[in-house]
């Protein structure tokens, strides 16, 4: 019983934050048909970058909002030199750009930063008693911030002006160009908004386990999956998904240990293409 | 363009006199609450060619999907050759001798003229022996061959299809369909998108190639239809608005207002 | 003010527009007619740049749009209210309007006005504002996609077939609001199949078949002589 409990809140800090990682996937996916296979990678950058930030400034907060911004920055460049004019070309040829892009990072990472764990300290100290647990008090705030940073999200597409922009060229990127919406920038600024967040989630992730040149391919990997089960260019759908996959192995973990409890994401993201394509939280089509 | 009748065919109220090799019983399809069929019954004797028009929505292309196993009717009946083929899936109505082109073309593009010929007709006599007589290969080339000859191809045999030209392209569809030996050849508005002359040559390939065959054309391209259908059926709204020669469709009110006052 | 000049157009391999010259003045209501499948709404993708162009200029108020992508059209002045209508099915009534309202360097005040001449024109459109737009009926959603373009203030409305799939009674309605357009001074090209309503509504007509303009005439001297109506688009 403690165990479920404790599992719980594992799964719903690791769901909050794969929410975010995975909302940034999702959104690029749904107005430009991207598979972006470098979205980890820009995690893990974000997570050096705010290493880094964090070792000259001392201030956690000052690392989270650099690195959300020189990454933000980094995808535009992205974008608008090798996405951009891919426009309009065949999928896979995208893919292969940002896979291609994805090992660049890589590289680059392991050449700047050097094969050795960073560390970014957190920035609420202190542990509470969970039964035999002492949980950290950051791993709720990092939950509690996540939140706050996608419910802004959610709020700016529903009543921002530019959020309608982006949800009217993520539905009909021919009509919204017909009426004056400047759909190449927009595409610009989702695909900025996506790194941001990936970046800010890999700055907010740090302090769980280290920063590491493959901390991102975890996140890839279940970003993926959740994005699929969500439903392709559902938000709400991903960030629900995100919770209840990560609940899952979560008490998955219970049972195994937690390298062999990936596989029940597996297992729901092949039930889901079997028996629900276009994703578990999207309503049925008629 | 009202010219030649191919000989021996049935003419307009022959329908009586052998059984039709095509008809349809109070054919239905539903799509939700609209009806884009509704009971439309129609017969086609063998070595006939019919224009089936409309306006937009009238449900040419349900009539077709379901003539051809890509769609499944509500309700009624189809009858080919005396057998029911509705709701049949498409590859066990295409044994059944029913071929069809289609608007977006079906062609492979990577594959050479003949290639696309040869291989319809392979599908036709197709069997899982490893091992192909030479000779039955070589009479699959000779028959590929005079279907290209039909369509006015051959000078093109060796040519990849991706690189014809739209009309060519239509024409190579055509021919893919004929070679599929079928007895009931269904063109899905074979000349939309072609310029006049396109026009007048795929019209003429029609002529040649309607010998032994029963045609059902869709088209919107008034002088297509009326210069080489026998009879036409005209749809509107899902159901059959009024039957008849081009003379008849021509000089019918109905139809005209039907037309003009969409 | 928009003028086209023998252009061509291809889908892909397939040549469509064989070489339209088309003109449009200001304040004009012209009709374009035609059979299905000649290459009306085709036409109206090329002023729209949605298809790809291969020959021929296209020309407004004294620019040639060849350069101009299709997302600074509604700039210039240019709506296109497309046949399939596209409204915006998740955004409401109101977040549609505002994909027209919300461009750059309008005054709220301006943006006000013109959502409530709109509301006044269509006032189930104001009765339907916080609706998803794939839940309005299909003459609610003809309604709407005429009303996001008149938020646009434009100069020229491409009007593809109002009135398809229409009741009579809303085809009445298309008809008044094509008029009360025109004593706003908006031109309007418009595509259609209904004869009766083009011929009444227009000042000059185009017929085309497969890819070219065949006739051209005033819509008043088509009224008294249908001749040519009845060899383009009759049986």
């Amino acid at each position: 019983m403690d165990q479920l409990i404790v599992q719980t809140l594992h799964g719903l800090v690791t769901g909050m934050v794969l929410a975010m990682v995975a909302s940034g996937l999702t959104l690029i996916f749904g107005i430009m048909d991207v598979v972006n296979f470098a979205h980890g990678d820009l995690m893990m950058l974000g997570a050096f970058t705010g290493a880094t930030v964090l070792g000259v400034t001392g201030s956690f907060w000052l690392a989270l909002l650099a690195a959300a911004i020189a990454i933000a920055v980094l995808g535009v460049l992205l974008q608008i030199t090798t996405l951009r004019p891919l426009i309009g070309r065949d999928p896979l040829t995208t893919i292969l750009a940002t896979f291609g892009i994805s090992l660049v990072i890589q590289k680059y990472a392991l050449w700047q930063w050097g094969p050795s764990v960073r560390r970014i300290t957190e920035p609420v100290p202190g542990h509470f008693t969970l039964f035999h647990l002492e949980y950290p008090w950051y791993r709720v705030a990092t939950a509690l911030l996540a939140g706050v940073i996608i419910a802004a999200l959610w709020l700016f597409l529903k009543y921002g002006k530019y959020g309608i922009w982006i949800r009217a060229t993520t539905q009909d990127r021919v009509m919204a160009q017909a009426m004056g919406i400047p759909v190449p920038l927009v595409h610009t600024a989702v695909f900025a908004i996506g790194s941001a967040m990936a970046a800010a989630s890999g700055v907010l992730f740090g302090p769980f386990a280290g920063v590491t040149q493959t901390m991102g391919f975890d996140f890839t990997l279940r970003a993926f999956i959740v994005v699929v089960v969500g439903g392709m260019g559902n938000l709400g759908g991903s960030i629900l998904a995100s919770i209840f996959v990560s609940l899952v192995e979560a008490y998955a973990a219970i049972v195994v240990s937690p390298a062999q409890a990936v596989i029940v994401s597996f297992v729901v993201l092949v039930l889901t293409m079997l028996f629900r394509p276009t994703g578990l939280f999207v309503p049925t089509p008629k | 363009m009202t010219g030649e009748r191919i000989p021996g065919a049935a003419a307009a109220g022959d329908g009586g006199m052998a059984a039709p090799l095509l008809r349809t019983e109070a054919l239905t399809v539903h799509f939700g609450g609209l009806a884009a069929l509704n009971r439309v019954s129609f017969a086609v004797p063998t070595g006939q060619i019919r224009g089936i028009i409309g306006p937009n929505g009238a449900g040419k292309s349900t009539l077709f999907n379901c003539l051809t196993g890509v769609l499944r009717p509500t309700g009624g009946r189809i009858l080919f050759q005396g057998e029911d083929i509705a709701g049949l899936p498409p590859h066990v109505i295409s044994r059944k001798a029913i071929a069809r082109s289609y608007q977006i073309t079906n062609i492979l593009p990577g594959a050479t003229v003949l290639e696309n010929v040869r291989i319809a007709a392979q599908s036709r006599h197709h069997n899982w022996s490893m091992l192909r007589h030479h000779r039955s290969y070589g009479d699959i080339i000779a028959s590929a061959r005079a279907i290209l000859a039909d369509v006015g191809l051959s000078g093109k045999e060796d040519e990849l299809a991706a690189n014809l030209s739209h009309g060519e392209q239509r024409n190579l569809e055509i021919g893919i369909a004929l070679a599929t030996e079928p007895r009931l050849l269904c063109l899905d508005e074979p000349t939309a998108g072609m310029s006049v002359t396109e026009t007048h040559v795929t019209v003429e390939l029609i002529r040649r190639i309607a010998r032994g065959l029963t045609i059902l054309i869709v088209e919107h391209d008034m002088e297509v239809v009326m210069g080489l259908a026998h009879i036409v059926t005209v749809l509107n709204y899902g159901e059959v608005l009024a039957e008849g020669t081009p003379a008849e469709i021509q000089a019918n009110p109905k139809v005209q207002e039907v037309y003009l006052k969409t | 003010m928009l003028t086209l000049r023998d252009v061509h157009a291809h889908y892909g391999k397939s040549h469509v527009l064989h070489g339209v010259s088309i003109e449009i003045r200001a304040g004009e209501v012209v009709g374009l007619l035609g059979r299905n499948g000649v290459g009306k709404t085709t036409t109206l993708k090329a002023v729209m740049g949605l298809v790809r162009r291969t020959g021929g200029q296209i020309v407004f108020d004294g620019q040639d749009l060849a350069a101009v992508p299709t997302h600074q059209l509604a700039a210039l002045g240019i709506a296109w209210v497309p046949e399939e209508r596209r409204i915006f099915r998740l955004l409401t009534v109101l977040e549609n309007l505002r994909t027209g309202l919300d461009r750059p360097g309008l005054a709220p005040a301006r943006r006000e006005e013109l959502l409530e001449r709109v509301f006044a024109r269509f006032p189930i459109l104001r009765e339907r504002r916080h609706q998803a737009g794939g839940t309005l009926s299909g003459g609610e959603q003809q309604m709407l996609a005429i009303a996001r373009a008149m938020v646009l203030e434009p100069k020229i409305i491409l009007l593809d077939e109002p009135t398809e799939g229409l009741m009579p009674r809303m085809v009445s309605q298309i008809r008044e609001i094509v008029h009360a357009l025109h004593r706003d001074g908006v031109a309007i090209l418009l595509v259609e199949q209904n004869v009766p309503l083009t011929l009444e509504a227009a000042d000059r007509v185009y017929i085309m078949e497969k890819g070219v303009v065949r006739h051209h005439g005033q819509a008043a001297d088509l009224r008294a002589n249908p001749a040519a109506i009845h060899e383009y688009l009759g049986v």
